[in-house]
């Protein structure tokens, strides 16, 4: 975690999974008896949890339609001449989309590939800090991460078309002419009035 | 609310649709803008030394300059430019408070006002015989109280009124055939005597009452040998004239009304004459001198009518007009010269042997010989006479000398300019200061101290004086060294005297000054004319070591056929590295646009004869030259024949004038314009060295238009013959203009079109791929400005962006002209309130800044006026999309805003050109409009987007950065001591 966050609770139960930090068991606890002890109750337990995770991973990755939607309203206040406004509206619209796909996913390898040890269920693991607390080898995120994504970019569609509105792509003949230096000749001519 | 809200909308508005108003504030004005005034050649002068006032000289110049100047330190106390048409025959004082002024060809006569230079009359002199135009202000000759002025002009002696101008009497020569050469007052006498020749042989006095104008005496008298040129009045009974060969002096007096000839060869006088004799034109008693090539020869006239000569030299002599000193006694003054001196000579007419006065001056040789010389006289505290001269020089300037020393001079000639060039100031090397470092520690601080009071508006009135003062005094502009942003540079200017000045950008001073040996009369050379300025060298790759220099055009003669004569000038010293006397005639001069490796630039001048001789003349720029042989060609517009010819190169010359620098060359193609439907009077091109950053011009909703940029484009205005007299002399039925754009390669006429019932003089102005051009509407009643613009069709389908992308197009490979154009031109036209006097347009260094059209309007100032408002897409409902390209809408007559005159309050007298140079800021721009006067100042067309102004507030920023600073200093230690306050708790 960045140097920001100085202490945090975590409260995920990390009690049947083998401690992800280095903190030592307590003496005369074993962790294997305890897992042999109510295996039942807890894989009750931890389907409800899956559920739960996997219903609230849909919901973060639908999160961006509704940005998506606001951001519509908004640009359509706008106008489509340049001017403060404008510009400020269509490049928030574009930095959010981009900030979400890779600024929030700076914590964790962010669109990394596993190729060495695929092998969780996708060949390809996505990390998402966003959905680092609904991980769970039961539930597939899959789903909600492409999701996401497509939403998200969505929004950068959104925002580059907001931009071409605006006539601040280079898409015309226009924006790539208007520097060109004149052509020389090859002719040379002079005179004039006699002196 | 609305209201306010509304408000601020429209101001902002009108800002940003009319940004470039140029005006500056009262503070601005000579911070980067100088004038200067001059007068030009002086041609007479006439000094007024009254005991009461202040001593004053009044001249007149061959720029009909009229002019009150401060004997003491030679400043103008008034001064009046009549017309380019309105030439000054002759001026006085009468009245000891009128300065009487002839101009016109004598049929305008003027008086103003000695002290401030009011007019206080003005008659016209009716008369139609043209003739000499004769002035007289007789002192004591009376009409009723009332002092008269006698003119002999246009046929006619008139009497006119001292008080109001009217004309008492009249007396008509007209239907004589006289050549009236003299009209003499004697002093005392109510005569006036007429004299002159008729057919070349007869000698004719008319004896006239100046009290009413009545015919007294008639005689003429037959001299078989003809007569020679001017006569000198040496008694006032007789002059003395020469005969047709020059070889014989004739003495003729008239007496009693009797005619009388004594005649006297002059190889009776001198031994070994020298050829035919001049008369030096003069008003001595007894005293006259005639010149025989370069020798002098002073002559005296005995009361007995016998001549005998008192002086003869090798040497340039000037001698002045008599000044009566006191009764019946009369001073002249001789001005003889002497290698680096001359020698001043003041003497009694009546007693040639005794000097009144004799000095020795020492003299710049930069400023060639003594021309006139005036001379006045004070009295001395010992009661003696004192005399100072007035002395016009060949390079026209004008000095004043006293007791042996110059006491002031001015340099007039800068009112004639012919042509100007720029130059480069030397590059600051390390350990070469040459700006003056503030005197002392203390001094400094004060400066600044009084600066920091002016921006926290602590300054009282006199510390404001004091901040404008130092702010109009700062060394920085006027350093001899380059700078920056490239606002200092040197003005290289050739005038008319065949003098070279440089003068600094910064304040106008003159750096150097050259009297150029090729443009001076000699042996070779009788009527040297300057005509052109080009660069020569400019030094990139050498900037530290070489000097650029400057290329020198003259011709001997006005003939077309006159020898040319170059020479090449230093533009860092001044200095002439060389100069040479042409076998062949300069018709035209090619500046090639290549250079050869000392960065010379190869000049091809063409000849009289249609030879064209390449300089310099040098094996490498032979071998250059030759390479691009095939792609030169030029063109000749002969306008008395309606002529215009195209010529390529042929090959080198033959025959006796074969040169290994000469070439041949043939004629292509011609246009011939029918000669009496139109005549050629205006021909423009665009700038050689004008740089255009894009050819393409993006219009709204994103199009793309391609420009027509060649620099072989000439713009002709033609009228039809009837109409190429004076605006009004035809009805618009019989007049047409019409203006052509013609592809000087090829001789292919792109664009032609006619405006009916318009007339000339017609102004042009030539740039990028646009042309405006200023004539009148005689149906309107009213001035017009046109404009057209030329687009180039063929490149207009370049329109996918994929290849522009990638670069996979033509647009930028050369081209030759003789491929097929597809040429498209826009045009337009509006009404304009003044008549135009020159039109330049305003040039940066890359060409993206836009253009303001630099207009001199009749009334000698400079009006920037934006290029928006002639842009042939106007309408006069544009578009929102129009609207936001920039387009202004339509309205009939383009608009003059006061703010926007470059000069502000100041005038440039005689306005005859407007020169536009490129600062090294891509903003900037330098002009210079020079005429009588001169005026420079820099301009920014669309305001200085690429720098700070100079009142930028320097300390609010840097008060604005230490305190923020200091700021986040403050709220860093109070974050983390309350942060640590928090983790403790």
């Amino acid at each position: 975690m960045g140097a920001g966050r100085r202490w945090a609770v975590d409260f995920s139960d990390n009690s049947t999974a083998p401690s992800s930090r280095d903190i030592p068991d307590p003496p005369g606890f074993t962790r294997a008896s305890v897992d042999q002890d109510d295996s039942a109750v807890s894989r009750q337990k931890k389907d409800a949890e899956a559920n739960w995770k996997a219903q609230k991973a849909w919901e973060v990755a639908q999160a961006p339609f509704k940005n998506l939607l606001m951001m519509g309203f908004m640009m359509w206040m706008a106008g489509s001449t340049v001017h403060l406004f404008s510009i400020g509206i269509t490049f928030s619209a574009l930095w959010q989309p981009i900030s979400a796909l890779q600024g929030v996913g700076k914590g964790k390898l962010s669109y990394d590939f596993y190729f060495s040890n695929a092998v969780d269920s996708s060949k390809f693991h996505f990390d998402f800090a966003v959905f680092e607390p609904y991980k769970d080898n039961k539930v597939d995120l899959l789903g909600p991460k492409l999701l996401f994504i497509a939403l998200n970019l969505g929004g950068l569609a959104l925002g580059v078309w907001k931009l071409n509105t605006l006539g601040l792509l280079p898409t015309h003949a226009s924006d790539w002419v208007s520097s060109l230096s004149p052509a020389q000749e090859v002719e040379y001519s002079g005179g004039g009035i006699p002196l | 609310m609305a209201i306010r809200s509304f408000l601020i909308f429209f101001i902002f508005f009108f800002f940003s649709s009319l940004n470039p108003i140029l005006s500056l504030y009262e503070d601005q004005v000579g911070l980067v803008d100088w004038h200067q005034q001059y007068l030009g050649k002086v041609k007479q002068a006439v000094f007024h030394t009254h005991k009461t006032g202040r001593k004053r000289v009044v001249v007149s110049t061959e720029e009909n300059v009229v002019a009150s100047l401060d004997l003491r330190q030679g400043e103008i106390f008034w001064r009046h430019v009549l017309g380019s048409n309105d030439v000054i025959d002759g001026i006085d004082i009468a009245l000891g408070k009128y300065v009487i002024t002839l101009s016109s060809g004598g049929s305008i006569l003027r008086a103003w006002n000695l002290p401030d230079g009011q007019m206080v009359w003005e008659s016209s002199l009716r008369g139609s015989k043209h003739s000499k135009s004769l002035l007289l202000v007789p002192t004591n000759l009376k009409i009723e109280k009332d002092n008269i002025v006698i003119i002999f002009s246009n046929g006619r002696l008139n009497a006119v009124s001292c008080i109001d101008g009217e004309v008492l009497w009249e007396k008509d020569f007209e239907g004589e055939s006289l050549e009236v050469q003299h009209v003499i007052q004697p002093t005392g006498s109510n005569l006036i005597y007429v004299v002159g020749f008729a057919s070349s042989s007869l000698f004719e006095m008319y004896q006239i009452n100046a009290l009413n104008g009545e015919l007294l005496k008639h005689e003429s008298a037959a001299f078989s040998g003809g007569f020679l040129g001017e006569v000198s009045p040496v008694f006032s009974e007789t002059v003395v004239a020469l005969d047709s060969t020059g070889l014989i002096l004739l003495t003729i007096s008239f007496q009693n009304g009797k005619i009388s000839f004594q005649q006297m060869p002059i190889s009776n006088l001198v031994k070994d004459s020298f050829g035919p004799a001049k008369i030096i034109p003069s008003s001595i008693t007894g005293i006259f001198a005639i010149k025989m090539n370069a020798v002098t020869i002073v002559i005296r006239v005995t009361n007995e009518n016998k001549l005998e000569v008192v002086e003869k030299t090798n040497h340039e002599t000037s001698i002045s007009d008599a000044l009566s000193i006191s009764e019946g006694q009369q001073a002249f003054a001789l001005v003889q010269h002497a290698g680096h001196e001359i020698h001043l000579r003041v003497k009694l007419a009546h007693n040639w042997d005794d000097n009144l006065l004799k000095e020795s001056v020492k003299m710049d040789q930069h400023r060639g010989l003594v021309h006139k010389i005036y001379i006045n006289n004070y009295i001395r505290t010992d009661k003696s006479y004192g005399f100072r001269a007035l002395i016009v020089m060949e390079d026209h300037s004008l000095l004043l000398l006293q007791q042996g020393e110059i006491v002031w001079s001015r340099e007039d000639s800068l009112a004639s300019i012919i042509d100007v060039t720029t130059s480069e100031l030397p590059v600051e090397r390390d350990g070469v200061s040459v700006a003056k470092v503030e005197h002392n520690l203390f001094e400094w601080l004060k400066g600044h101290m009084l600066k920091l009071k002016g921006t926290l508006m602590l300054a009282s009135p006199q510390d404001i004086a004091a901040i404008q003062s130092m702010r109009l005094k700062n060394s920085e502009k006027s350093k001899m060294t380059r700078d920056h942003n490239g606002f200092r540079k040197l003005l290289i200017v050739l005038t008319r005297a065949g003098k070279l000045f440089a003068l600094h950008t910064g304040d106008g001073h003159i750096v150097w000054s050259h009297l150029l040996q090729s443009l001076q009369k000699s042996k070779v050379c009788q009527h040297p004319i300057g005509l052109n300025l080009y660069k020569w060298q400019v030094p990139h790759h050498h900037a530290m070591d070489e000097n650029p220099s400057v290329l020198v055009i003259g011709k001997c003669g006005p003939s077309s056929g006159a020898p040319g004569a170059l020479s090449f000038v230093d533009t860092y010293t001044g200095k002439e590295l060389s100069s040479l006397s042409l076998v062949h005639s300069v018709a035209q001069v090619i500046p090639l646009p290549y250079t050869d490796s000392t960065e010379q630039r190869l000049h091809l001048l063409i000849d009289a004869d249609k030879y064209a001789h390449l300089y310099p003349k040098t094996p490498e720029a032979i071998s250059i030259f030759e390479r691009e042989f095939s792609n030169i060609y030029w063109y000749s517009v002969e306008d008395d024949s309606g002529i215009i010819k195209g010529h390529a190169l042929r090959g080198k010359c033959t025959g006796e004038v074969a040169d290994e620098v000469c070439f041949d060359t043939r004629e292509l193609w011609s246009i011939v314009f029918p000669s009496e439907s139109e005549k050629i009077i205006a021909t423009v091109i665009r700038k050689q060295n004008e740089v255009v950053h894009t050819q393409a011009k993006v219009i709204a909703d994103q199009e793309v238009i391609y420009k027509y940029i060649s620099r072989n484009l000439l713009f002709v205005a033609t009228v039809a013959l009837k109409g190429s007299g004076e605006i009004g002399s035809v009805t618009p039925e019989e007049s047409w203009l019409v203006a052509y754009l013609i592809d000087t390669v090829t001789g292919r006429i792109l664009h032609r079109v006619t405006h009916h019932g318009s007339q000339g003089p017609v102004h042009a102005v030539f740039s990028e791929n646009w042309v405006v051009y200023h004539y009148f509407n005689l149906k309107a009643h009213r001035y017009e400005m046109s404009v057209i613009e030329i687009y180039d069709q063929s490149r207009a389908d370049n329109k996918d962006v994929w290849k522009l992308v990638l670069g996979k197009h033509n647009l930028t490979s050369p081209i030759s002209l003789y491929s097929r154009p597809d040429v498209i031109t826009k045009s337009q036209s509006y009404f304009f309130t003044h008549s135009v006097k020159a039109i330049a347009v305003t040039s940066t260094t890359k060409g993206i800044t836009s253009k303001q059209l630099l207009i001199g309007t009749i009334g000698d100032q400079v009006l920037a006026l934006d290029k928006r408002f002639l842009d042939p897409r106007r309408t006069v409902n544009p578009t929102q999309a129009e609207k936001e390209e920039g387009i202004i809408p339509l309205t009939d007559s383009l608009p003059i805003i006061p703010q926007s005159y470059v000069t502000h309050a100041l005038r440039v007298e005689g306005l005859r050109g407007i020169i536009t140079v490129p600062a090294k800021l891509e903003s900037t721009t330098l002009v210079f409009a020079h005429g009588v006067d001169l005026f420079f100042t820099q301009l920014a067309p669309s305001r200085t987007y690429d720098s700070l102004t100079d009142d930028f507030n320097y300390a609010l920023l840097l008060i604005t950065i230490v305190a923020l600073v200091a700021a986040i200093f403050v709220t860093w230690t109070l974050s983390e001591r309350k942060e640590l306050q928090e983790n403790w708790r």
